[in-house]
């Protein structure tokens, strides 16, 4: 099961997990979508995600998830380096709707700034806004 | 009396539409329309101004034509330069050319009823990659010219190169050289024109791409890897346009190390047509499928896990990615493609190197009979097309063959081309010989190895080996393949295909006679000005008619697609804006519910897209238009609008709207994709457009083909007209200007050839001739009563989601199943399905608003049909019931199922909770006419994961 209180959301539908700086190893994010843009999505056919050593800037535009009927960006949620992308992710897209939190992350980078993130009940109440609005 | 023509296009006679009117509360379709319609656009009345004659009777109109096509005259081309004549197989004419179930058939969206052309364009795809020595080959392009400017652009995106610089070979078509110029310029590209077959590779310049045409434009055949190594090295992608017959000799663009090949299909099989419409092609090499522009036609899986074919990786297109898609082209050559495929399957690579040998025998044959009569041949090695050096005397022995019945390309006062085709006898060889004062000898055979194609690009490689090319050889079996094949499908000639924003209406018969007409098929796009009087005479006319009933003042009819129209009416506010040192103009608003097509097309003409809002009833927010005029006051290029708006709505304010742009210095651009909801009541011009494209395959008859041909004329006021796509070969640069006088169209080509798909063009012209300017708006009449009525009687099942003045809509409904989705787990998708059990062709799915879908009924069907379909979609609406009350659990009902095959209910044991006769005959009428799908639910997915664009091997049959 996934422990939702220890993730972060952004309003692009993204999750944040934050691994804490150890001797060694700077601190890093993983970064996926949530099931709800998965499901959005429909079934996903294609991930185009940066390469490892890519610098990402908080915002932009860094990859693409296709699905049989459209297209999602892959917003930055934070400054950094790609450490390194899911490349199972790659050859299997379909483990982004299976498995949006777990085998389905697409990429982890190492943060220079950590902008403000959702939590997981302030993203709770976004969702229920964004279902009302349709 | 015969009935008049009018009374067999509309499918609703008089006691019909008085039912339907009394169904809404109207007394009259012209009362009804006028409350549709806002007052402050009503149409001038023209009276006798018009230039639309009274209407004629289809024999009468048949008469016309053989008139116009009788001051035609038909030479027997060697002109080439990518169009050449050739003998369509009689079998191939009558069965796909001239028949409905092919020619009236929609784009395969819905592949469970579309499996039959979506095989015969896999065969076209999988003749492409192998004559190209390619991977994947995309469904078709709108022609060579334009799909050698998709190949810059693909290099373009496929290039690690940061160098803005693409070089092309002087020995290219010059339609081409013309139309890359132009279409380089408004997106940033520097070309380079340099002599490739004696360019060493160290001379060529950094760039991103490099375009080789392959055999040349002068007939030359060079052997370009040294220089495709080179670009390579320097990170650019090689585009190579090549001749698929000449490929059956000589080694394939793949082999040579092309990245991307280009080209026409035209010589299979499809007749010149004065340019038009034929099948353009692109094949690229693996890992750059995902950048190809256009349709692709993939293998998947269906439900019972049968192999099905479909639309692959579609979320390229510029319907979901809009402006950031890899074209604008939506329509592609679906018929002509299919044609150009069957040619092949007919043939068979034993047949088609025949041909090729024979033509190529042929032109060694004349070489031979020139050099003779002490001409100089300009090159050694060629497959069809000699160059031919009469110093000073070129006009002259091209006059001499013209008179002789023989068509010669004149390249200088020095200079003349001559190609040879499939329809090239020894009896013409010998006629050429005497008229050149060559010596005529007669050659034997053709049998031996050709002696003007060099050793190291002899073809060594197999193609067409797939049993499909292998099989039909008796006319009996080719025969009965394509009746296997259109029997898998559901076109117009089985029933109403109520697609919102398509408008799927009669295409008549007389009205498609003339297009096969030699007089109007076997003319060469750049004939002599005297050959094609009778066709100049038809252009002018319909390019007249169509500027009055748009309210404009000048039309070319060059696009060959709506996506190609909106490209020239773009790029010529450009032209005007930049004409008046307007540079910094660039900014094209465009609403979000456009259609994705117009935000690619800005991209193309070199514009910066800026979306604006539409409101919750889904009209442009005006107060939101303010704010972005404003936002981009100095740089305001354009507003693109559709009219009535894709959501099928006549919007209030847009008047309002267009005067708003004018203020603020820019130009209205109104999409005439709905053209059908307001001719004869409402003119784009008077109420405030600039510029607008048809689509002639829309409102004017043009059928759909599967998917294309389509035309995309572009109609503009006085100030434009002069920026309107010109062509260096026009056979007259002229064109005629409403209220009288000439104006000349110079602006750049879009289309390869002058006035794009012409041979196409007498179906319109028909169309108008035989409606009248009364007929016309009868016909619109007939289209907004029918969607009012659909709306009206679907209201109380489904919520319509959008409607304008009075409560109605224009010609399209959009009814929602989004609350029956939430409601009962029914899905949009479950719907379509489902009525394809219930014997009809989805409407329009999930445009323009996701889980909905859009119904045009169009004029021409009449009540029973239209009666026949809300039925369906009323008892549909009562089966999703009866999944939410529980009486069929949520993932195992008619609906989650559909469609049902007839394997499907006969093959073991029944364990559904419903009946099979519920299943598949659902309605009693169905007893005694049924449709039925050749697969079932096909998987989208697994077809876009595993990506498959060829024909499959025939053990996956078993």
């Amino acid at each position: 099961m996934t422990d939702f209180d220890q993730l972060h959301f952004t309003s692009e539908h993204e999750w944040v997990r934050l691994e804490p700086a150890t001797d060694g190893a700077a601190a890093s994010a993983t970064i996926g979508i949530t099931a709800y843009a998965a499901d959005k999505l429909g079934d996903v056919v294609y991930v185009d995600l940066p390469d490892a050593g890519v610098e990402i800037a908080d915002g932009a535009v860094v990859g693409e998830i296709e699905s049989t009927k459209s297209v999602g960006e892959l917003f930055a949620p934070v400054d950094g380096t790609v450490l390194e992308k899911n490349s199972a992710v790659e050859d299997a897209p379909e483990l982004v709707n299976s498995d949006p939190y777990g085998e389905g992350w697409l990429i982890r980078v190492e943060y220079t700034e950590l902008p403000e993130l959702l939590s997981y009940a302030a993203y709770q109440a976004l969702l229920g806004d964004e279902e009302a609005s349709h | 009396m015969a009935i008049p023509f009018v009374d067999r296009h509309i499918g609703t006679d008089a006691a019909a539409q008085q039912v339907m009117l009394d169904t809404l509360g109207y007394d009259s379709v012209n009362a009804l329309v006028e409350a549709a319609v806002p007052t402050s656009i009503h149409a001038a009345d023209l009276g006798a101004a018009s230039v639309i004659p009274e209407p004629a009777t289809e024999r009468e109109v048949s008469a016309e034509l053989r008139a116009l096509a009788s001051q035609n005259t038909v030479k027997r081309s060697l002109i080439g330069l990518g169009y050449y004549d050739t003998i369509t197989p009689a079998v191939i004419k009558r069965n796909v050319f001239e028949n409905p179930s092919w020619y009236t058939a929609y784009t395969p969206y819905q592949p469970e009823i579309s499996q039959g052309r979506l095989e015969a364009l896999i065969n076209f795809q999988t003749m492409v990659a192998e004559l190209t020595g390619l991977t994947t080959s995309n469904a078709s392009m709108l022609d060579e010219s334009t799909a050698v400017v998709e190949g810059m652009l693909l290099a373009r995106r496929g290039s690690k190169q940061t160098s803005h610089t693409f070089i092309v070979d002087s020995d290219a078509l010059p339609q081409t050289k013309a139309l890359l110029a132009s279409r380089a310029e408004a997106v940033g590209i520097d070309l380079v024109e340099l002599p490739l077959a004696d360019t060493a590779p160290d001379d060529l310049p950094e760039a991103f791409g490099l375009f080789i045409q392959y055999p040349g434009a002068s007939g030359r055949l060079s052997d370009p890897r040294l220089l495709i190594e080179k670009a390579h090295a320097g990170g650019a992608l090689a585009v190579v346009a090549a001749d698929l017959l000449a490929l059956t000799l000589i080694e394939s663009p793949g082999s040579l190390g092309a990245d991307v090949a280009v080209g026409t299909s035209q010589r299979f099989g499809v007749p010149m047509g004065f340019g038009g419409p034929h099948a353009g092609y692109m094949a690229v090499r693996k890992g750059l499928e995902r950048q190809l522009p256009g349709r692709l036609v993939g293998v998947s899986v269906d439900a019972a896990g049968n192999r099905a074919y479909r639309l692959s990786l579609q979320a390229r297109e510029q319907h979901i990615r809009r402006e950031k898609a890899t074209s604008n082209i939506c329509t592609a050559q679906v018929l002509l493609a299919i044609m150009a495929g069957m040619y092949a399957v007919y043939h068979g690579p034993d047949g088609l190197k025949a041909i090729a040998t024979e033509v190529n025998g042929r032109a060694v044959a004349l070489a031979s009979q020139l050099r003779a009569g002490g001409y100089q041949l300009s090159h050694e090695s060629f497959f069809d097309t000699l160059t031919v050096q009469a110093p000073g005397r070129a006009r002259a022995l091209a006059g001499a063959a013209s008179d002789a019945g023989y068509l010669l390309n004149v390249v200088d006062d020095d200079t003349l081309t001559i190609s040879v085709d499939e329809t090239t006898t020894d009896d013409d060889l010998m006629q050429l010989s005497m008229v050149l004062e060559a010596v005529p000898h007669r050659t034997a055979t053709y049998s031996e190895v050709p002696a003007s194609i060099p050793p190291a690009l002899s073809r060594t490689t197999e193609y067409l080996t797939h049993p499909v090319f292998n099989t039909h050889r008796s006319e009996t079996s080719m025969m009965r393949y394509l009746k296997r094949l259109s029997d898998y499908d559901y076109a117009l000639d089985r029933g109403m295909i109520p697609l919102g924003s398509c408008t799927m209406k009669l295409n008549a018969a007389t009205e498609m006679e003339a297009v096969s007409w030699p007089e109007f098929a076997g003319l060469h796009p750049f004939a002599p000005r005297d050959d094609v009087t009778g066709y100049l005479s038809l252009i002018d006319q319909l390019e007249t008619w169509l500027a009055e009933v748009t309210g404009y003042d000048s039309v070319s009819l060059q696009p060959n697609a709506g996506s190609q129209g909106e490209l020239a009416g773009l790029l010529a506010i450009r032209g005007y804006h930049r004409s008046r040192g307007d540079l910094d103009r660039t900014v094209c608003l465009i609403p979000s519910s456009a259609h994705g097509t117009n935000a690619a097309s800005a991209v193309l003409a070199g514009m910066k897209v800026v979306v604006v809002a539409c409101d919750e009833l889904g009209n442009v927010d005006v107060d939101d238009l303010r704010a972005k005029i404003e936002a981009n006051a100095t740089t305001l290029a354009a507003l693109m609008i559709t009219y009535p708006s894709t959501h099928g709505v006549y919007e209030h304010d847009v008047v309002d709207i267009c005067r708003l742009v004018h203020e603020a210095g820019g130009q209205v651009y109104v999409d005439g994709a709905n053209l059908n909801a307001v001719l004869g009541f409402a003119r784009f011009g008077e109420f405030g457009g600039d510029v607008s494209h048809l689509n002639l395959h829309k409102t004017f008859c043009i059928p759909h083909g599967g998917g294309g041909p389509g035309v995309g004329p572009v109609a503009a006021r006085a100030h434009l007209a002069p920026f309107l796509p010109g062509h260096a070969f026009a056979q007259k640069a002229e064109h005629p200007s409403i209220g009288g006088g000439t104006v000349v169209h110079a602006g750049g080509a879009v289309s390869g050839a002058p006035y794009g798909s012409s041979s196409i063009l007498p179906i319109s012209w028909a169309y108008v001739r035989m409606m009248g300017s009364e007929g016309l708006k009868q016909a619109t009449g007939a289209a907004v009563l029918a969607a009012n009525y659909v709306a009206a009687r679907l209201r109380d099942h489904f919520p319509v989601l959008y409607a304008g003045d009075n409560g109605l809509v224009a010609h399209e409904c959009i009814l929602d199943l989004r609350p029956l989705r939430d409601a009962t787990g029914v899905t949009v998708d479950d719907v379509a399905k489902r009525l394809i059990d219930y014997g009809f062709h989805a409407p329009t799915m999930s445009f323009p608003v996701a889980g909905t879908l859009m119904v045009e009924p169009t004029e021409s069907e009449d009540l029973a049909e239209i009666d026949r379909f809300i039925d369906a979609m009323i008892a549909i609406k009562a089966e999703a019931d009866a999944v939410q009350a529980g009486e069929w659990p949520a993932g195992d009902n008619p609906l989650v199922n559909a469609p049902h095959t007839a394997q499907s209910i006969a093959v073991g044991e029944w364990e559904h909770p419903y009946d099979r006769e519920r299943a598949v005959y659902p309605v009693r009428s169905l007893i005694s006419h049924k449709y039925w799908p050749p697969v079932r639910r096909i998987d989208q997915a697994y077809g876009d994961r595993n990506l498959f664009c060829a024909c499959p091997p025939p053990e996956a049959f078993a």
